[in-house]
């Protein structure tokens, strides 16, 4: 309707003309709008279709490894002897490693990102965070080859000559602070029922000692434990554990910052104005508020670790075997993705072996887990919007 | 307003289709005289040195080589995405056939011998093994240095990855013994760690004091100690006359033998020169020809 009134004026005012198309050029246009419209559309596509592609391909050639050996093996033995006679795909140990150097680079970045990225958006000052930030994400820059190269070369050896007397250090820092905390915590909760001043005053400071000197004996205790542990190989989960860690480190601090900062003023406001303290408002309004985006952090730490090849592949010692005990993080280990790619060359010579599609097997596992975790990341981040919209 | 928005569309459109037909590549690459070699790290510093030596000798020539490990050499070399396939072992039946059905003809030369020196930390006070006790070792039979003289240390046994050529000729040449005229072929031990190239066992076993590992002769150096093997020192002479018990020839394979006077087989045969041997004492291989 528009355009015949355009149309009109136009034949009265000829400056305006030249906004007006001719219906040919009008024609042109929106064949040219159609032609980009589907050439993204395409493209995006193409981005859906790839992703489809490589799980079914995966899939297609893991299930002939589970047609040919079974199920039962793979999941149960901890025999991994691929280029035996016969060979053994039991993959149990190698599963178990995966989850070792998981579960440690987790236990390594968890508290120090989420601290990390605590400190970044709510205690230092703008326009510190604002150059920490990016140096934080330097290390996502650094190629894996170089932490590999770092971890086997510098780490390994550290680990090896002063392992013990670092394993101390670093449990000295960690647990001072926090069974320092825990005390306090803990003999406040047992003492805050009783009602007298002055008794509760005493009640307190005696569970303060008691409490207190027990955790100093066990603070000694495991600290001189493992200051007199000598580590016999420096490539060991432990090792991995720790660089993956840093490595996961960049992304679990930016996202849970990102998270923290879209909790927004108004609720930190709020909490201090009811006479929060900045402490109470972090713990108590701000972390629940924001444990939906740090979760998603976590679990994309999880992914970066559980997915990362050429360091595990160079410094966790590959070898297919169950530690012991099994929690044992001063062995060797070897993980799913480090076996894909170091057994890769062997097997893709005799196509169709089972040596060839267990390789397969295995990236169907990791890819089952990966894609679990971002659908569980998915319905976190569903959940949120519905509770911010106040559906709940 | 509509219109103007359309405008812009389109002009956004226009640049974009510039930009495709910008980086949509309108010259291609010059034909230079390629030739690449795939395969193992054991003879990677003889491939590589090798190859310095003819692209200094033959400009215009373009000599690639990658280190993926013997097996890696064997397949590109059947996919025909090689010219050489270095090998530190020979193929195998199942490489061989593979490659007959797609009509590709292996044909080896030998252009180097190598032995298997047995490594330890230097601080190591243990100076000979036999064949059998490293067996025991790899196998996880003995398990502390005390067992076999040396100080109360668990072993830490190194072994390449299963997709070397050094790892089979280990595996073939210690690990391989008859019981009763009967071949057994005894496991490595699940404890033992696995490294993807022999630089990375001679780093694992000179910064680690319990470990024991194996590796090319050539990368003997001061930071690591080579072991007697049955009383015999890996030498030059003691691997090319086969005295120590773990040596082998490594090869190059090529599909038929090369149309003489290619590159190909200026390369393959370059071992015979004078020079080419030079290159292969240089790096500290056994020349296969004497002169």
């Amino acid at each position: 309707m528009s355009v015949t009134v355009l149309k009109k004026t136009s034949i009265l005012n000829t400056p305006s003309d030249n906004l007006v198309l001719s219906s040919r050029a009008n024609l042109a246009q929106n064949i040219l709008a159609w032609i980009g419209q589907s050439f993204l559309f395409l493209v995006t596509a193409t981005a859906a279709m790839i992703v489809l592609f490589i799980i079914f391909y995966i899939a297609k050639n893991a299930i002939p490894f589970f047609q040919i050996q079974g199920l039962t093996e793979f999941f149960t033995s901890a025999e991994w002897y691929p280029s035996g006679d016969p060979p053994a795909f039991g993959v149990l140990a190698i599963m178990l490693g995966s989850t070792l150097v998981t579960l440690g680079a987790i236990v390594v970045t968890v508290p120090l990102g989420v601290a990390a990225a605590v400190c970044l958006s709510d205690i230092l000052p703008f326009s510190i965070s604002q150059t920490i930030k990016p140096i934080v994400e330097i290390l996502a820059a650094i190629p894996s080859v170089a932490y590999g190269f770092f971890a086997l070369v510098i780490f390994a050896p550290l680990l090896q000559e002063e392992g013990g007397r670092l394993l101390m250090v670093g449990w000295y820092l960690l647990a001072v602070p926090f069974l320092f905390i825990i005390t306090i915590v803990i003999s406040e909760m047992l003492t805050f029922k009783i009602t007298h001043e002055s008794s509760r005053k005493t009640a307190r400071t005696a569970a303060l000692f008691v409490l207190g000197g027990s955790f100093i004996a066990l603070l000694i205790f495991v600290g001189n434990t493992l200051g007199n542990l000598t580590i016999t190989t420096g490539t060991n989960a432990l090792n991995v554990s720790i660089i993956l860690g840093i490595m996961a480190l960049p992304t679990v601090v930016s996202v849970s910052q990102d998270a923290l900062q879209a909790v927004g003023r108004e609720l930190r406001d709020a909490s201090y104005a009811l006479g929060a303290t900045r402490a109470e408002t972090l713990i108590k309004v701000i972390m629940p508020a924001a444990s939906g985006g740090i979760f998603i952090a976590v679990l994309l730490g999880i992914m970066r670790a559980l997915g990362e090849t050429m360091v595990v592949w160079m410094a966790s010692g590959n070898a297919a075997q169950i530690p012991s005990p099994w929690f044992n993080y001063l062995q060797p280990v070897r993980t799913l993705t480090a076996t894909i790619a170091g057994d890769m060359g062997e097997a893709d010579q005799v196509t169709g072996s089972s040596r060839y599609h267990v390789l397969f097997a295995m990236g169907l596992i990791l890819l089952m887990f990966c894609f679990l975790c971002n659908l569980v990341s998915e319905w976190i981040v569903s959940r949120q919007r519905k509770k911010l919209r106040g559906e709940n | 307003m509509k219109r103007l928005n359309q405008k812009r569309i389109k002009n956004l459109w226009a640049i974009a289709l510039l930009a495709v037909a910008l980086v949509t590549p309108t010259t291609w690459a010059k034909e230079t005289d390629q030739l690449v070699l795939d395969g193992s790290t054991t003879l990677g510093p003889i491939a590589k040195a090798f190859a310095e030596y003819y692209m200094a000798k033959n400009p215009g020539v373009n000599v690639t080589v990658n280190e993926s490990g013997s097996g890696n050499g064997a397949k590109s070399l059947i996919n025909r995405t090689c010219d050489i396939a270095s090998m530190s072992r020979f193929m195998k039946a199942k490489e061989f056939i593979a490659a007959v059905n797609k009509g590709v003809m292996p044909v080896a030369h030998v252009v180097a011998m190598d032995g298997l020196p047995v490594l330890v930390h230097p601080s190591n006070p243990v100076k000979a093994l036999t064949v059998k006790q490293i067996r025991d070792i790899y196998s996880g039979k003995i398990t502390n240095w005390n067992q076999v003289g040396g100080p109360n240390l668990a072993i830490v046994m190194i072994s390449r990855d299963t997709n070397s050529g050094t790892y089979e000729t280990f595996h073939k040449l210690i690990m391989t013994h008859k019981v009763d005229g009967k071949k057994i072929k005894e496991k490595i031990s699940k404890k033992a760690e696995y490294v993807g190239s022999n630089g990375g066992i001679r780093t694992r076993v000179q910064s680690t004091p319990a470990a024991i590992g194996y590796a090319g002769l050539g990368f003997i150096d001061k930071t690591v100690k080579a072991l007697k093997v049955n009383d015999i020192y890996p030498t030059r002479e003691t691997v090319t006359s086969g005295k120590y018990p773990i040596s082998r020839p490594l090869f190059m394979i090529t599909n038929g033998y090369p149309k003489l006077g290619s590159h190909t087989h200026a390369f393959v045969t370059l071992y015979l020169s004078e020079k080419g041997q030079e290159i292969i004492e240089d790096i500290g291989f056994v020349p296969v020809t004497k002169y």
